[in-house]
């Protein structure tokens, strides 16, 4: 009897638009003018925001805060690829995908300022409350597209996560009942190469996260996640494998945390300046300017104008959400159940 | 009317309800083909099919985390946990994300979730399958504990959990699955969540039990004109109930399965001294299980309130 291979993978690793602005053509995704424009524009209405929230967080305007700095293509590239019907399980770093999606702003600002009512998703979008603890939102992704599926209803699921997440026991029985039941779901990993002060090769010895998929049996496929096409194009081939029943997708975007954990952490405990400066030069936006200044689609004034709107966007946003009032004390009882229970209505009376 | 165990009481709920409602699925491991380890599911994979009764794979956390996110998208899932001891790996999805769905969100999702699991000690079990920690969730606001006595409350308690808006814990002792037959009306009856009964009226004491407890209890005030107070559901937990008949009788003894220190038993005195100190005759008297880890067989029945222990305890409190 002799030994032989019984099963083998191939990981695939994609990469079209790189730091210089260059474009492989023969793997560009369709996209219009219009939409890398729109592109362009929401990952710059991200940075500002993130930039405003951090200075917010700084002058004691906003609590603890998790910067998505670095990560605007891997979050706008593969929100850009979602309708508003399909539903998103996002985790406390997803700023971008809320921003992409059209999520309004002041009330992103809201909950980072503390306010449970800034997580009140608007009616026309199903992106799920984030979830705090890490990699739990992997299984109700899963049940959503259980549900989606039973229910005839052609949508995806998309569930972001970090690299992080891939070591929690919840990964592993999300990814195993997506597989068994061969569900309409897109994993999308931002590996951002940081579980706050943890590095990736401590926290798998993996050689790759996609790889994983694998033995779930799907496919996993690692894109550069500082490429905005490349990042698009993976997550739309996985959305339309998804509606169209061909079941789950993992897609790991390789990226960098550039800011700390939250802005209650000091990332200079743990990392090189060196290393940060490395990945500066792989920053998400200043390629895509690259690219579109080549294609004639962006000018100094195109830019000015981008970022003036962005600031004007949130400066609006900043202003309407300090203006919101307080919370009524007697909020924090009504929405435990649907209906209060008697002991509720007691204490309820104290405030 | 037909005489139902409980097993047949809950299987025939179960099936009512999706008859009812499409948006009714069960889930949990071995409940499709093999129609679960207790066989209460039996029979509803051959009528509803794989896709409303699915046979997940061996992950607690991930049923319940699963269950949570149909119940999220518009589904009444009823997920199984094989046994109350396996419940443990699901205790974050419980905890960190099915009791707060509906605050997190400021009511734009919620999450109608049932999780039926078998507790307590009845079946000669190994280690883990005799669990009694329903107190553990009565002290996680945004979820409900319910713990049926009977095939008929069983029957009308569950249906009611099913219709609930919010995240019902169902706990269904393993020694009352197949204790008692009693008529179970085929009729759609409810029995509303959150409300106590009493059982048996008498004047001297009040006794307040839940769940297997109760027939014990039962047996034990035979000689003693004794109320006493079945609590069906644990949380919300029926006050007035409990007020009305301790400030009747003046006396109160608890008797529960779980360990004495936390279990619930401490609640319901905390809350009969808080509110009915000046109308008791005698001390608050709890009757539970050890505080030891759950043991195995051979020394359960030592483990266990005794008919004869409870009754040592009740004429203790009449002797005050």
């Amino acid at each position: 009897m002799p030994e032989r291979i019984i099963e083998s993978f191939n990981v695939r690793y994609l990469s079209v638009l790189d730091e210089k602005g260059d474009a492989d053509e023969s793997l560009m995704p369709s996209l219009s003018d219009e939409d890398i424009k729109r592109i362009y524009e929401l990952l710059i209405l991200s940075r500002t925001f993130d930039h405003h929230a951090l200075s917010l967080q700084r002058e004691g305007r906003m609590g603890t805060y998790a910067s998505i700095l670095g990560q605007e293509a891997s979050q706008i590239g593969s929100a850009y690829a979602l309708e508003k019907s399909d539903w998103i399980f996002p985790s406390f770093r997803e700023m971008g995908v809320y921003i992409a999606m059209g999520y309004p702003i002041d009330m992103l600002l809201q909950y980072w300022s503390g306010d449970e009512r800034g997580m009140k998703t608007p009616d026309d979008l199903n992106i799920f409350s984030l979830s705090v603890p890490v990699g739990t939102q992997i299984p109700h992704a899963v049940g959503a597209a259980m549900a989606a599926k039973y229910k005839g209803d052609k949508i995806a699921v998309a569930c972001y996560f970090g690299d992080g997440g891939t070591s929690k026991g919840d990964f592993h029985e999300g990814f195993n009942m997506a597989g068994v039941v061969k569900l309409p779901v897109v994993f999308i990993c931002q590996n951002n190469q940081w579980a706050i002060s943890v590095s990736r090769d401590k926290q798998t010895a993996s050689k790759t996260l996609a790889q994983k998929a694998f033995a779930y049996g799907f496919e996993g496929v690692q894109v550069d996640g500082n490429d905005i096409f490349a990042v698009y194009k993976a997550a739309k081939e996985a959305v339309e494998k998804a509606r169209s029943g061909g079941g789950p997708t993992f897609i790991e975007c390789f990226t960098y945390r550039m800011s700390d954990h939250t802005t209650a952490d000091d990332a200079t405990r743990y990392r090189t300046k060196e290393d940060v400066e490395t990945w500066a030069q792989k920053d998400p936006i200043l390629r895509l300017r690259l690219f579109m200044e080549r294609k004639g689609l962006w000018t100094e004034q195109y830019e000015k104008e981008v970022e003036e709107n962005a600031k004007a966007v949130v400066d609006e946003a900043v202003k309407n959400e300090e203006a919101i009032e307080r919370p009524d004390p007697k909020d924090m009882f009504r929405y435990t159940y649907e209906t209060l229970m008697p002991r509720q209505i007691r204490e309820m009376r104290e405030l | 009317m037909p005489k139902l165990n409980m097993v047949q009481a809950i299987n025939l709920a179960l099936k009512e309800e999706m008859q009812r409602d499409s948006s009714v699925v069960i889930l949990g491991e071995d409940v499709g083909k093999d129609g679960g380890v207790f066989r209460v599911t039996e029979g509803l994979w051959e009528e509803f099919g794989s896709e409303r009764v699915i046979d997940t794979p061996l992950a607690e956390s991930g049923i319940i985390g699963a269950a949570i996110g149909m119940a999220v998208y518009g589904l009444k899932p009823i997920a199984e946990i094989q046994f109350m001891g396996f419940i443990y790996p699901a205790i974050d999805q419980i905890f960190s994300h099915a009791s707060r769905v509906r605050n997190r969100s400021r009511g734009r999702f919620t999450c109608p979730l049932v999780i039926r699991t078998p507790y307590g000690v009845g079946i000669k079990a190994p280690d883990l399958h005799s669990e009694s920690t329903e107190a553990l969730f009565c002290q996680m606001p945004g979820v409900k504990v319910v713990v049926p006595s009977s095939p008929y409350n069983a029957k009308g308690l569950l249906v009611s959990a099913i219709r609930d808006p919010d995240p019902v814990i169902f706990l269904e002792s393993t020694r009352l699955y197949r204790l008692i037959k009693e008529d179970v009306p085929k009729d759609e009856y409810t029995i509303p969540l959150g409300e106590a009964r009493v059982i048996q009226e008498g004047k001297d004491i009040t006794v307040i039990a839940w769940g297997s407890m109760l027939h014990r209890v039962l047996q034990a005030v035979e000689e003693f004109d004794a109320e006493v107070i079945d609590m069906m559901t644990l949380s919300p937990f029926d006050e007035e109930t409990i007020f009305k008949s301790v400030k009747k009788t003046g006396r109160a003894v608890i008797v529960h399965e779980a360990p004495k220190t936390c279990g619930f038993g401490a609640e319901l005195s905390a809350t009969i001294a808080e509110d009915a100190m000046l109308y008791l005759k005698a001390p608050i008297v709890r009757v539970t299980g050890y505080d030891v880890v759950m043991p195995l067989p051979k020394l359960e029945d030592y483990y266990m309130p005794t008919v004869e222990r409870i009754k040592q305890d009740l004429e203790e409190v009449m002797k005050y």
